[in-house]
């Protein structure tokens, strides 16, 4: 097992979420499925992490278990110093609501509601007002204020994007999970999405995980973990979009070894 | 294609079982009326059937009475002397006179008397010859002479009276103390559909119920070889016109005919509301389809890309339709057969007892499945058009958006409608006659319930709006969720809404209807009942005029007023006649006279406004009246009054009844108390005469005037009950919707509950949506009733309907209903979208 990275000088304790033996196994018999076998793995405050991976590599799942929307068949994820498997549904609900940044793929926002309740969304639910100066800064950077009172069917892509990131930062989180949040998008408004993700972490100091399979958009971020098989099979950190993109080729190259091994032993 | 619609049907079971619901209630609804109603018919065909004897003489009849006026009166009489000459007539096995009156009642052993439930209380006399009886000994013996009689099984085991002991009687003259020596069965099954039963000797019935040597009819039985027909022919022409002579498939047919008449009725009643719940869920179904087809509309592009031609879509969910229909009818069925069982059970608990099997005739069958199938075919018709209509480029488009058409057409169809309607509403109010007024009235609640419901989706952005707007303020976040959600499609939520418009409408028309007509009541009674008391019948059949002697010779008592009911042909038209003393007639009642006044009311007849003008007689016309036994009458109308609930609409004297022949039974006693004699110190005496009548009650003019209100709110209690159904299938349209919206919404609910609402918070959100839709309902609903209860109130205000009530706590109750319907019809949507996994939910595509 690789070494995990050491937490960030500037956040000594401990780090914005870990995962300690991760397991988590779909179906039984011969629909059994491994999505993740084991894994250890820290998150580190103020850093832009992103998770890489083929298809069926368990990235998603991964994501999924640290952010409380899935249970671990074993092991142990925590959010800070929470433990999330010993919560409750109500628990996780809260925590989600307070600590966690979501950003899907596609359907992040409510279109019932404009842009700026939408971002406002977790709080309102919580009945908390919003920190009008981080509110502010958040919008300015997503640079959508002009747009705010506008329902999601009035903007791009792209603006619905930013403001799905705007909606996960306005609480300011203890971590935000983006799931492929380019994978919808044209090249230049993914590159604004991803531009602004960054510009959260090192302005902002926010703590971003994002799933994605794009070597591009994890060029953008500080640190790439590369899954296979549902365990972390190597990290880049400062990572450049050619040299994520060169290791994924290797990957393929090796999944491709990986099944035709498997083939020879079954035939065996 | 076909093999799409069964994977469409199977993959939305949930929906369709409850949209199929409301094909069933009201396929259920519809079924248990005929099945009811058949059995009805079947069981009294049977009683009639089973009952005649070969051939039977009767006086004949002028006019055809109907079932209303079966009390013989001396008009009715067939002399014994005829039964000799029947006797005489070639081919008679066996002759025998009867007597059969009503106004006897068996009272049990703490002096009450058995309620028969409206049904009469009959007195017999004793046939000797059994082949001619229609009753059978059972235990005991037959009658001999006065001091004995017999009852039937039914109304033994109801007292308790045991054969050997001494029963009391209560008989159109005297109350009588008698022994009872038998009981016996009537017919096969012993059926009586709550009558009772008592006979006496020949001797002591006449004494009793008709004068000696009269009888009511004579029953014939014929020889072995002697067809029933001639030998009816044959007695007909011993006995003369003057006489009836019908064979017994005669007399049942004819009973039968009259009793389908009064049936009718029952089943009209029945069968509106039936009809009342399957236009509610129409809409249901409507909504539903519409949802499925929208829900799809990616589908079922990609079947138009591929090659799919518009008719073969429409075919594929109208068949998708048939399927549904045709199991919510089978089902419909089944439930029908338990909603007859129902109705059996709720008119047995009234006294009306139907033994027997249920009868399911194919008629009924065949009704349902056309209803079921044909309602779920035209409701899925538009939905269907319009995935016909769906473009095959809908399939690559990312996200399934519900289609928003605009508004505009029905904008116009709905404010035209409305117009329409408010227009026969106002005309309703307006028309000289109350008939025209009413239909008017009908009409224009149609076209405005309609116009309502092409217009809901346009109200309904501004009443969420503002309305809703409390939502947020009240609970937060949530609470602008359930707006915004309801206020999304409008469409639906008027869809959805206008099942609990009708029904609220409907039932709050009715609320005005019925407290204007109590109120109405109130201000009639108070107005126009001078005596101080009124006795009248506790269950609803004439009694002896002993009562009246009796309470006449009571202290302070200073005249009783009888009042009766009769028949009678004025001018061609048969007529219901109230009689009244003309002597007692001011004192009594307040009469308010238009023209002539009731001062020659001994040779005359006086009659209200309406009856006037729709009989064009004015005071000092001369009237025909044609008495049941066919003699002719000479009236003059002597006054036209003023409309008036006490005394009805003709009005004669007590003498002229006698002439028509009426029996001398009375309805009602308006008892009057001499001058400066506080009621309260005669009423104890009069109570301790009446106590020897159970049959009757002494009221005040209050719980004379409660009596009355009584009645008109036993049957709102009645039609309400009836429409709670149709408020029902509108309960189940809302948990229809919320559950497809909540399908639909997947994966707002996952991101929502991603981003941190609570289950709790999910489930509040979509019940308050829930409480807004059925409140805009609700809110539509009560203000369209009220105004069609103002109008059709109106409208009958010269049909005694003189005052308007509008019973607004009543209102605000039903808008609490509404509030309570939505949040009971959200429990499954809410559940069903909190126990989703969040992640399923986000991943849903």
């Amino acid at each position: 097992m690789t070494s995990l990275p050491s937490p960030d000088p500037q956040s000594p304790t401990v780090p914005a979420a870990r995962g300690r033996s991760l397991t988590k196994v779909f179906g039984e018999g011969d629909t059994r499925v491994v999505a993740l076998d084991d894994v250890d793995v820290d998150f580190a405050r103020g850093r832009f992490t992103a998770i890489m991976g083929p298809s069926g590599s368990g990235k998603s799942t991964l994501m999924h278990c640290m952010a409380g929307l899935d249970s671990v068949t074993s092991g142990h994820a925590y959010i800070g110093d929470t433990e999330l498997s010993s919560l409750g549904d109500k628990e996780l609900t809260t925590l989600r609501r307070d600590h966690v940044g979501f950003v899907f793929q596609s359907f992040n926002l409510l279109p019932t509601l404009t842009a700026l309740e939408n971002i406002t969304l977790p709080m309102d639910i919580a009945g908390r007002r919003p920190d009008r100066e981080w509110l502010d800064l958040v919008v300015d950077t997503v640079g959508l204020r002009p747009r705010l009172a506008h329902r999601p069917s009035e903007l791009s892509g792209g603006q619905q994007q930013r403001v799905a990131c705007a909606r996960a930062l306005a609480s300011r989180p203890d971590i935000v999970f983006a799931d492929e949040p380019t994978g919808n998008l044209d090249s230049r408004s993914g590159a604004d999405v991803l531009g602004f993700l960054g510009r959260s972490v090192r302005e902002m100091g926010q703590t971003i995980v994002m799933v994605t399979h794009d070597p591009t958009a994890a060029g953008y971020a500080d640190h790439v973990l590369f899954l296979a098989d549902g365990r972390i099979v190597d990290e880049m950190p400062d990572p450049t979009a050619d040299r994520v993109l060169e290791r994924m080729r290797a990957f393929d190259h090796e999944t491709t070894q990986t099944a035709a091994a498997g083939e020879t032993a079954g035939a065996r | 294609m076909w093999r799409t619609t069964y994977r469409s049907l199977m993959a939305h079971k949930l929906r369709l079982a409850m949209s199929g619901l409301a094909i069933v209630l009201g396929v259920a609804f519809v079924v248990g009326t005929l099945i009811f109603t058949d059995t009805l018919s079947r069981t009294f065909n049977d009683l009639f059937r089973s009952t005649a004897a070969d051939v039977n003489v009767s006086r004949a009849a002028a006019f055809d009475q109907g079932l209303d006026g079966s009390a013989p009166g001396p008009a009715s009489y067939v002399p014994a002397t005829l039964v000799d000459e029947i006797a005489a007539v070639d081919g008679v096995a066996a002759v025998e006179g009867s007597v059969q009156a009503e106004g006897v009642y068996v009272l049990d052993a703490g002096g009450e008397v058995v309620d028969t439930g409206g049904a009469p209380g009959l007195g017999v006399s004793w046939d000797t010859e059994e082949s001619l009886s229609p009753t059978t000994l059972v235990e005991g013996r037959a009658a001999t002479g006065p001091g004995e009689v017999m009852i039937d099984t039914n109304t033994a085991e109801e007292t308790g009276h045991r054969v050997g002991d001494t029963i009391t009687v209560l008989t159109p003259g005297p109350r009588i103390e008698a022994e009872l020596v038998g009981t016996f069965r009537f017919g096969d099954e012993g059926g009586l559909a709550g009558a009772t039963l008592t006979a006496f000797d020949t001797a002591t019935a006449q004494e009793l119920l008709t004068a000696p040597g009269q009888f009511t009819g004579i029953a014939v039985a014929a020889a072995d070889g002697v067809d029933a027909d001639e030998l009816a022919d044959r007695v007909a022409a011993a006995v003369g016109s003057d006489y009836e002579v019908r064979t017994a498939t005669e007399q049942a047919d004819e009973f039968a005919a009259d009793f389908s008449e009064a049936l009718q009725f029952i089943n009209v009643f029945l069968l509106v509301f039936a009809g009342i719940a399957l236009f509610v869920g129409t809409f249901i179904i409507l909504n539903t389809f519409s949802m499925l087809v929208a829900q799809r509309t990616r589908e079922l592009a990609l079947l138009r890309a591929l090659g799919a031609s518009r008719a073969q879509v429409t075919r594929s969910v109208l068949a998708e339709a048939l399927v549904m229909g045709v199991v919510g009818s089978v089902l419909g069925l089944a439930a029908g057969y338990g909603v007859a069982a129902g109705l059996r059970a709720l008119f047995g608990s009234f006294g009306l007892t139907l033994d027997g099997s249920l009868v399911l005739a194919t008629d009924t069958v065949l009704w349902g499945f056309a209803i079921g199938v044909l309602v779920t075919l035209v409701a899925a018709y538009v939905p269907a058009r319009r995935a016909a209509r769906t473009p095959p480029v809908a399939a690559m488009r990312d996200d399934v958006v519900s289609e928003q058409r605009g508004l505009r057409r029905r904008t116009v169809v709905g404010t035209v409608l409305a117009v329409v309607g408010v227009l026969a509403l106002v005309g309703g109010t307006l028309a000289e006659d109350g008939g025209t007024g009413a239909s008017l009235v009908g009409l224009g609640a149609l076209a405005l319930i309609l116009g309502a419901t092409a217009l809901s989706p346009v109200l309904a952005r501004p009443f969420l709006r503002s309305v809703g707007a409390v939502l947020p303020r009240l609970y937060g976040t949530t609470g602008r969720l359930a707006q915004e959600n309801a206020v999304r499609n409008p469409r639906r939520t008027a869809a959805t809404a206008s099942a609990l418009m009708i029904g609220l409408a409907l039932v709050s028309a009715f609320s005005v209807i019925g407290a204007s007509t109590n109120k109405s009541i109130d201000a009639l009674i108070a107005g126009s009942v001078r005596a101080e008391f009124v006795v009248s019948s506790a269950v609803g059949a004439p009694f002896s005029p002993d009562v009246e002697t009796q309470l006449a010779d009571v202290d302070g008592v200073d005249a009783v007023m009888p009042m009766r009911w009769g028949q009678a042909q004025l001018d061609g038209e048969t007529t219901f006649l109230t009689a009244v003393d003309p002597a007692g007639l001011d004192r009594s009642i307040e009469l308010t006279f238009a023209s002539g006044s009731a001062d020659d009311l001994g040779g005359g007849l006086v009659v209200d406004e309406a009856t006037a003008e729709s009989r064009g007689w004015a005071v000092g016309d001369p009237v025909e009246v044609l008495t049941i036994d066919g003699r002719q009458l000479d009236l003059v109308v002597s006054g036209v009054f003023e409309a008036n609930q006490v005394v009805g609409s003709t009005v004669v004297s007590l003498d002229t009844l006698t002439d028509t022949g009426a029996p001398a039974l009375d309805r009602y006693l308006y008892v009057d108390l001499a001058d400066g004699v506080a009621a309260a110190d005669v009423r104890p005496a009069l109570e301790d005469v009446l106590s020897a009548y159970p049959v009757v009650d002494l009221k005040d003019r209050t719980e004379f005037q409660d009596e009355q209100k009584g009645q008109i709110d036993q049957l709102l209690l009645l039609i309400n009950a009836m429409l709670v159904l149709s408020v029902v299938i509108a309960a189940l349209g809302i948990v229809n919707t919320l559950a497809m919206s909540v399908i639909e919404r997947t994966r707002e609910v996952g991101l929502l509950r991603a981003v941190g609402l609570s289950r709790s918070q999910l489930r509040r959100m979509i019940r308050l949506e829930a409480v807004v839709i059925s409140l805009y309902g609700a809110v539509l609903g009560i203000v369209l009733g009220t105004l069609f209860g103002v109008a059709l109130s109106r409208s009958l205000a010269d049909q005694g309907i003189s005052e308007l009530a509008v019973p607004a706590p009543r209102m605000l109750v039903f808008l609490l209903v509404a509030a309570v319907i939505g949040v009971l019809a959200a429990v499954f949507p809410a559940r069903r979208a909190a126990r989703l996994k969040v992640l399923d939910a986000i991943a849903r595509a």
